[in-house]
C-alpha cells in the first residue's frame, strides 16, 4: 500500500481529503460566523459563508439569559473532579489487576468488566431513587460519583490495565527486592511509565463527562446548577422556538477552549488515544 | 502495614504473598465498591422495579410480578422503538466503520500535510456534543444552511428533521461525523502497525493493492476491527443528546430509539416500573450482541496479540 505516489495520484487524493473534510469542518465554521449574524442575516440566502454584518451583542445575552458563567463553572469543575478521580481508581485497580496476585482477582476482574455491559442509561432509574434517597437530587453529586466510581470508569481500568500488564518484570523486581512496599512501587515506578495511557484516560473521562446530558437532565431542575450541555438546549423564545443566534453564540464559547487545547495538543492527544487502541 | 516482631520459630504473619494480597485488595477496593453501589446494585433493583407497578405521581408501588414484561410484549410502540433503535445502530455502525477505515488508509499515505488533516478529521471529537449537535440542528432547518446551499444548485432539500426517512439519516450522520475520527485514529494506529515486509513480499509475488488490502491489511488489522465495532455498537445504543436535540424522537416515533423511549416512560410520564423493563430489555440487548461479537471473534479474527 505505500508505494510513492504518481503526482496526479497525489492531486487526486489531497481533492478527495478536502472534499471530505466538509462536513467536519463547516459545521464549526458555520457555528462560529453565525453566532455573530444579526438575526435577520441569519437564514440569509444565499448563505453567507462570512458575516455581512457583525452583530457580537449575542455573546452578552448568552449571559442576560442564563447564569451562563455560573454553568460554564459547574461544567468545568465536575469534569475536572471526575477527570482526576478517575485517573486515581483506575490506575490503582488497573495496576492491582495487572501486577499484584491475590486471590479471586480474575474473578473480580470479571465481575469489575461488567460494568462495560451495564451503561448508565439501565441503571438510571435506580440511580436517581438512590441519589433521591441520599438527598442528593438537584446536586452534582450523581454528575461526580458515578462517572468517577460507577460503569464510565472500567473503560478507563481496563485501558490501565492493558497498560501495566506490558510492562517488563525487572522494573519491579529490582524495586521488590530493596524491599519497597507496594503502593511505593506503584507511586515511584509503575505510575511515572504510565503517562501516555494516563492522558488518554484523562481525555476521554473530561469528554464523557462534558458531553454528559441525560444524566443532567434527569438529576439536576434549577438553572444555576445547570451544565452547559444541558444549559444551550434552554435558549428558547416564550414559543419554545430556539434562539439560534444566541444558542450559536453559547454553543460556540463552550466548543472553542476545547478544541483550542486540542489544537495545542494534536500529537499527544492523538498518540495517547492510539497507543491505548493497539492493546486491545 | 507494619513488620510486626516475631519469635523466631514462628513464619511472621505478614509473608510476601498476604502483603501483596492485602495491597492489592486495597488497590481494588474503591473501584469494586463502586461498581457495587453504582453498576451491580441498581441492576439488582432495576430488575425488582421491574416488577412492580410504578407511577411515581399517583406514589402507587404495587408488586405485579410479570405483568410489566408482559405488557412490554403488548407494547404498540415498541415495535417501532425497536426498529428504529435497530436502524440507527445498523445505519452507524456500518458508516461510521467504513469511513474510518477509508480515512485511515488515505492518512496513511505518504502525503505532506497529513497531520493537518489529520487533526481536522478528528475535531469534531473533542467539540461539545449538544453544541455540535445544535449546529446540525441549525443547518438542517427547512430555511437552513443545507437546504441554501441545495438551493443555490438548483436542488429542492427535505425538511431534513420533519420527514421520517431524511430524519433518521440525519441522526445517523450528525453522529458519524462527530465520532469517526476516533475508530479513524485506532484504524491508523493499527494499519501503521502492520508489518511493512509483508506487503513488500506480495509485491514480489505480484499481488494488486486491492488484493493487499484484503489478504494483507484486513486481517492484520482485524482484532482492532473487532473492538472498534464492539465500542461503536455498544455506544450507538446509548444515543439519547443527539435525538433529544434534534428531533426529540419524530417526526412521529420513527427517531425514538430505546433510550430516548425508556427516558420518555420513566422521566416524562414517570412510568419508573414500566422505565425499569424497558431498561433490563436495554441491558439484555447489551449483553447479548456484546456475547455474539465476542463469539464471532474467533471465526473473524485472523490473530490475536
Amino acid at each position: 500500500m505505500k508505494t510513492d505516489l504518481s503526482p496526479r495520484m497525489k492531486t487526486a487524493l489531497y481533492g478527495l481529503m478536502c472534499i471530505l473534510l466538509i462536513p467536519f469542518v463547516f459545521p464549526t465554521w458555520w457555528m462560529i460566523t453565525s453566532s455573530v449574524k444579526p438575526i435577520s442575516d441569519i437564514f440569509a440566502f444565499p448563505p453567507d459563508l462570512w458575516p455581512r454584518r457583525f452583530d457580537f451583542s449575542t455573546y452578552a445575552q448568552v449571559f442576560e439569559l442564563q447564569p451562563f458563567a455560573r454553568q460554564y463553572w459547574n461544567s468545568a469543575y465536575i469534569a475536572a473532579l471526575v477527570t482526576v478521580g478517575t485517573m486515581v481508581i483506575s490506575s490503582m485497580a488497573g495496576y492491582a489487576f495487572a501486577r499484584i496476585k491475590f486471590p479471586f482477582s480474575n474473578a473480580i476482574f470479571m465481575v469489575v468488566l461488567l460494568g462495560l455491559l451495564i451503561p448508565s442509561e439501565v441503571t438510571i432509574v435506580p440511580l436517581f431513587q438512590i441519589f433521591l434517597g441520599w438527598g442528593m437530587i438537584n446536586t452534582h453529586w450523581p454528575l461526580i460519583l458515578v462517572p468517577i466510581f460507577g460503569a464510565p470508569s472500567v473503560f478507563a481500568t481496563f485501558v490501565m490495565r492493558q497498560f501495566f500488564i506490558a510492562l517488563p518484570n525487572e522494573l519491579e523486581e529490582a524495586a521488590r527486592v530493596d524491599g519497597l512496599g507496594r503502593f511505593k512501587i506503584f507511586w515511584t515506578i509503575a505510575l511515572p511509565l504510565a503517562k501516555p495511557a494516563l492522558g488518554a484516560v484523562a481525555i476521554f473521562t473530561f469528554l464523557h463527562s462534558w458531553n454528559l446530558y441525560l444524566e443532567p437532565i434527569v438529576f439536576l431542575s434549577s438553572t444555576q446548577m445547570f451544565t452547559l450541555p444541558q444549559a444551550l438546549t434552554q435558549f428558547t423564545d416564550a414559543y419554545g422556538g430556539a434562539m439560534w443566534n444566541i444558542q450559536l453564540a453559547a454553543a460556540t464559547m463552550t466548543a472553542i477552549p476545547v478544541l483550542l487545547v486540542f489544537i495545542v495538543a494534536q500529537k499527544q492527544f492523538v498518540e495517547g488515544l492510539a497507543h491505548t487502541g493497539l492493546k486491545g | 502495614m507494619s513488620q510486626p516482631t516475631q519469635a523466631p520459630h514462628k513464619p511472621p504473619f505478614w509473608t510476601i504473598a498476604r502483603r501483596d494480597a492485602a495491597a492489592g485488595y486495597i488497590f481494588i477496593a474503591p473501584q469494586l465498591i463502586g461498581i457495587i453501589t453504582f453498576v451491580l446494585v441498581p441492576l439488582g433493583l432495576v430488575f425488582w422495579y421491574s416488577l412492580h407497578e410504578w407511577n411515581v405521581l399517583a406514589a402507587s408501588f404495587n408488586f405485579v410480578g410479570a405483568a410489566n414484561y408482559q405488557m412490554l410484549l403488548a407494547d404498540p410502540n415498541l415495535p417501532q422503538v425497536l426498529i428504529a433503535s435497530a436502524i440507527f445502530s445498523a445505519g452507524l455502525v456500518i458508516l461510521n466503520m467504513s469511513l474510518a477505515l477509508l480515512l485511515a488508509v488515505l492518512l496513511d499515505q505518504k502525503l505532506k500535510g497529513m497531520v493537518v488533516f489529520r487533526t481536522l478529521f478528528f475535531s469534531p471529537v473533542v467539540v461539545s456534543l449538544v453544541a455540535w449537535t445544535i449546529v446540525w440542528s441549525f443547518l438542517l432547518q427547512n430555511n437552513g444552511g443545507i437546504n441554501g446551499m441545495l438551493a443555490m444548485l438548483g436542488i429542492e432539500g427535505p425538511n431534513w428533521l420533519r420527514t421520517p426517512t431524511t430524519a433518521m439519516i440525519s441522526v445517523v450522520v450528525v453522529q458519524v461525523f462527530k465520532n469517526v475520527g476516533l475508530n479513524m485514529i485506532l484504524f491508523l494506529a493499527a494499519l501503521q502497525g502492520v508489518p511493512k515486509e509483508l506487503y513488500e513480499a506480495a509485491r514480489v509475488d505480484g499481488a494488486s493493492g486491492f488484493k493487499q488490502f484484503r489478504r494483507i491489511t484486513l486481517p492484520m488489522i482485524s482484532p482492532t476491527i473487532l473492538l472498534t465495532s464492539i465500542i461503536t455498537i455498544v455506544g450507538s445504543l446509548q444515543v439519547f443528546a443527539q435525538i433529544a436535540v434534534l428531533t426529540q424522537g419524530g417526526p412521529g416515533m420513527t427517531t425514538t430509539v430505546l433510550v430516548y423511549y425508556l427516558y420518555q416512560q420513566a422521566f416524562q410520564f414517570h412510568f419508573f416500573g414500566y422505565g425499569s423493563t424497558l431498561s433490563i430489555l436495554l441491558f439484555v440487548i447489551v449483553a447479548v450482541l456484546t456475547f455474539v461479537q465476542w463469539q464471532l471473534r474467533k471465526r473473524i479474527v485472523f490473530y490475536e496479540n
